[in-house]
C-alpha cells in the first residue's frame, strides 16, 4: 500500500506533467520572440536595402548645415551630426538639471505650506496644486512660451534693470564676465576666504560640542568672503572685465542670453513638477505618526526645529522614491521642447537630423539610449540615496 | 468633589490647575478641572477610559490646549505666547503609551538631541548626561541601537532617560505601561519607582493599582471630564466615598 505513491502511473501523458509542461511552453516563448526579433530584423533590412539607405554610424561624421539657436559648447553650420548630438545632449541635461532644482525648491516649500496652519498660505499652495497639475505640460509651455515670453515687448521697448538685464521677447540679456589682469590676486584671495571659512566652520562646530555655546557661522563667513575678496578688489582693482548688453541696431549685443524657448520650457516644467513633488512632500511628512511631533515638543524642541530635526529626516524615506519618479518624468518631459523649438536632444536630433539624414533606426535607437541613460543615472542616484538614509530596525 | 473643597489652602504648588474646561468641539472633555501639586509630590490619575484623565496631563505641556480656566506650571502661566510653552516646555518631562521615539536616530541620539538643540549642553556634555540616565534606567548597553532594534520594555525605558536628560521639575507618565507586554511592565514601573524615590514630581495616568499604593501621595479619580474624587491612596482603595469610584474600583480589582 505504501508504495503505490511511488509508482509511475500508468496511461499519464506528457502533458499533464507539470515539468515537462513548464518546459515546452517556455521553448515555444523563447522560439517566438527569436523568430519575432528576426522577423523584424530581416525586414527592416529588405527595405533598407530597396530604399538605397545604407545602415551605420557613418553619417555622424558628415557636415550638418544648420545653425542652433542655443550651444553650450562651440558650434557653426559646417560641424558635424555628431557634434549636433553633443549639443542637443547638453541642452536637454541643462533644462533638466534647472528644471529638477526648481522644482524641488518650490515644491518643497509648497508641500510644507499645504500643511500651514495658517488658512490663507494653506489655501493658496493648494490653489496652486490643483491649478498646475491638471493643465498637460505641453499645454503649460505653449503657455509661457507664446502667451507669456512672445508677448513681451521688442529689444527696444526692453525691461530693463540696473541697466544691464533686459528681458524682451528675444530672451533675457545678461551681463557676462570676462578675466582682466588682476584677476589671479582676486582668485587667491577667494581662495584664501574660502578656505578660511572651512577652518571656521570647523572650529565653531567643535566650539558648539564643546561649550555649547552657538558661533554665528553664517554671518562671518559670509563676511569673510566679503571683506577678505573686496579688499583684493579695492587694492588691486576689478578682476573681471564685464560684457554689458547693449541695444545696437534691432538688437541687443553682448553678454550673455537666455533664449525665450529656454526659459519658457524651464519655468512651465519646474511649475508642472513642483505641484506633483509638493504633494508627495505633504504626503511624507504626513506619513510620520503625530505622536513623533508630540514627544519633540513635549522635550521643548520649538516648531522649526522638530521639522528639520524630526519630521522631515523621517519623511524622507516616504518622500524618496515618488521624487525620483518625478524627476526622472521631468527629464523625459523636457523632450517636449521640440513643441516650441527649443533646440533639445528631441527636436535637433530626432527631428533635424533624422529629417535630414533619413537615418530612422539608428538616430532614434541612439536618443532612447540618451534618455535611458539619463533617467537610469537619475535613478540609482535616488536609490543609493535612499539606502543612506533607510531606518535600521532589528 | 467634597474633597477637594474640603482641602487647607494649599501654598502655591508647582503646578496649579483653576477652574480649568476644554471641549472638542461640542464634546464638553474637561470640566472645571482645579488641582494643586506640591514639589515632590506623585500624583497618580486614574478612571475609565474617556474620562479626561490623559487629556488634562497634556494640557500641563499644551499638547493639548485648554479654553477656559488658568493652568501655572512653576510659575509660568501656559497662554497661547509660544516662549512661555516652551519655557514650561523645557521643565515638564513626558513619557507616552506608544513610546514615540526617534527611530531615525540611535538611543543615544535621542537622549542628546533635546539638551544640544534646546539647552546647547556640549555633546561630550549631553552624551555623558545621557549615558548616565541610560546607566540609571539600566540600558547603557545599548547606547548605539536604533529604537526598533529593542524591545517594547526597553524602549519605555529609553523613554523615560530621554526626558530626564532635560533634567525636567515634573515629570508625566501618559499610561506609560499600557502597550506593553505584561512580562516587561515591572521594568518600566520599577524605574518609575525608582525615580519616585529620588523626589520627582510625579503625575501618571496609570491602571496600575500597584503602583498606585506604593508610590502616590494621592490618587485623583476622574469621571465623565470631572475630578469625582481625590484621596490618600490607602483611604481611597479601602474606603472610597463616591459611588462612580467604588464601581470602577469593583471593576477593576478582581
Amino acid at each position: 500500500m505504501q508504495n503505490t505513491a511511488n509508482v509511475p502511473r500508468r496511461g499519464g501523458s506528457v502533458l499533464t506533467d507539470p515539468k515537462l509542461r513548464a518546459l515546452i511552453f517556455q521553448l515555444l516563448a523563447i522560439a517566438a520572440v527569436v523568430g519575432l526579433g528576426w522577423y523584424l530584423f530581416d525586414n527592416t533590412q529588405t527595405n533598407l536595402e530597396q530604399r538605397g539607405i545604407t545602415s551605420g554610424f557613418a553619417f555622424l561624421n558628415n557636415t550638418a548645415g544648420f545653425g542652433i539657436a542655443q550651444h553650450l559648447i562651440d558650434y557653426t553650420q559646417t560641424d558635424s551630426y555628431g557634434r549636433v548630438f553633443f549639443v542637443g545632449l547638453l541642452n536637454t541635461l541643462l533644462v533638466s538639471v534647472i528644471g529638477i532644482v526648481l522644482a524641488t525648491i518650490i515644491g518643497f516649500l509648497l508641500g510644507v505650506a499645504r500643511l500651514s496652519p495658517n488658512w490663507l498660505v494653506r489655501q493658496l499652495a493648494t490653489l496652486y496644486i490643483e491649478t498646475f497639475r491638471n493643465i498637460p505640460p505641453l499645454l503649460q509651455i505653449l503657455f509661457w512660451y507664446f502667451a507669456v515670453m512672445l508677448s513681451l515687448p521688442g529689444p527696444r521697448q526692453s525691461l530693463g534693470v540696473l541697466d544691464s538685464f533686459y528681458l524682451n521677447s528675444r530672451g533675457l540679456y545678461m551681463p557676462s564676465p570676462g578675466l582682466s589682469e588682476t584677476f589671479g590676486l582676486f582668485f587667491a584671495a577667494l581662495l584664501l576666504a574660502v578656505v578660511a571659512s572651512v577652518f571656521l566652520g570647523r572650529w565653531a562646530r567643535k566650539r558648539r560640542e564643546t561649550t555649547g555655546q552657538p558661533f554665528p557661522v553664517l554671518v562671518s563667513v559670509l563676511a569673510l568672503l566679503l571683506v577678505i575678496p573686496g579688499a583684493a578688489v579695492l587694492i588691486a582693482g576689478n578682476p573681471l572685465v564685464w560684457t554689458v548688453p547693449e541695444l545696437s541696431g534691432f538688437n541687443f549685443a553682448g553678454g550673455w542670453v537666455l533664449i525665450p524657448e529656454l526659459i519658457a520650457l524651464t519655468l512651465a516644467l519646474s511649475i508642472y513638477t513642483a505641484a506633483f513633488i509638493a504633494e508627495i512632500v505633504r504626503a511624507g511628512i504626513q506619513s510620520v505618526s503625530h505622536g513623533q511631533t508630540e514627544a519633540a515638543h513635549s522635550l521643548g524642541l520649538p516648531a522649526g526645529k522638530t521639522l528639520r530635526l524630526v519630521i522631515i529626516p523621517q519623511a524622507l524615506r516616504v518622500i524618496i522614491p515618488p521624487l525620483t519618479s518625478q524627476y526622472l518624468n521631468l527629464a523625459k518631459n523636457s523632450s517636449l521642447a521640440a513643441g516650441i523649438g527649443y533646440p533639445d536632444m528631441v527636436s535637433l536630433f530626432a527631428g533635424t537630423v533624422l529629417n535630414q539624414t533619413g537615418q530612422a533606426i539608428e538616430v532614434i535607437a541612439i536618443t532612447m539610449s540618451v534618455y535611458l541613460a539619463i533617467s537610469i543615472s537619475i535613478s540609482l542616484f535616488m536609490n543609493w540615496y535612499n539606502g543612506r538614509i533607510a531606518l535600521i530596525e532589528r | 468633589m467634597s474633597d477637594v473643597n474640603m482641602q487647607p489652602t494649599q501654598p502655591e504648588g508647582i503646578i496649579q490647575m483653576d477652574g480649568v474646561h476644554k471641549w472638542y468641539g461640542q464634546f464638553h472633555v474637561l470640566k472645571d478641572i482645579n488641582m494643586n501639586v506640591q514639589q515632590g509630590e506623585r500624583i497618580v490619575l486614574c478612571g475609565p477610559s474617556g474620562s479626561g484623565k490623559s487629556t488634562t496631563i497634556r494640557c500641563l505641556n499644551r499638547l493639548e490646549e485648554h479654553q477656559q480656566g488658568r493652568i501655572l506650571v512653576d510659575g509660568t502661566e501656559l497662554t497661547h505666547d509660544l516662549k512661555q510653552i516652551e519655557a514650561v516646555r523645557r521643565e515638564v518631562g513626558m513619557v507616552f503609551q506608544h513610546f514615540n521615539l526617534f527611530p531615525h536616530l540611535t538611543v543615544l541620539q535621542n537622549c542628546t538631541l533635546s539638551p544640544m538643540w534646546v539647552r546647547k549642553t556640549p555633546r561630550r556634555e549631553a552624551e555623558e548626561m545621557a549615558m548616565h540616565y541610560l546607566e540609571r534606567v539600566r540600558i547603557p548597553e545599548q547606547a548605539h541601537k536604533f529604537p526598533g532594534q529593542l524591545s517594547g520594555g526597553q524602549q519605555q525605558r529609553v523613554a523615560i532617560a530621554r526626558a530626564l536628560c532635560m533634567q525636567p521639575k515634573i515629570m508625566l507618565f501618559d499610561e506609560p505601561t499600557s502597550a506593553l507586554d505584561p512580562e516587561m511592565v515591572k521594568e518600566v514601573l520599577d524605574t518609575m519607582i525608582g525615580l519616585a524615590e529620588d523626589g520627582m514630581t510625579m503625575l501618571c495616568v496609570t491602571h496600575e493599582m500597584g503602583f498606585a499604593r506604593t508610590v502616590a501621595n494621592r490618587v485623583i479619580f476622574m469621571d465623565r471630564g470631572e475630578i469625582v474624587e481625590e484621596a490618600e491612596p490607602n483611604k481611597f482603595f479601602s474606603n472610597p466615598e463616591n459611588e462612580r469610584t467604588q464601581l470602577f474600583l469593583s471593576q477593576i480589582l478582581h
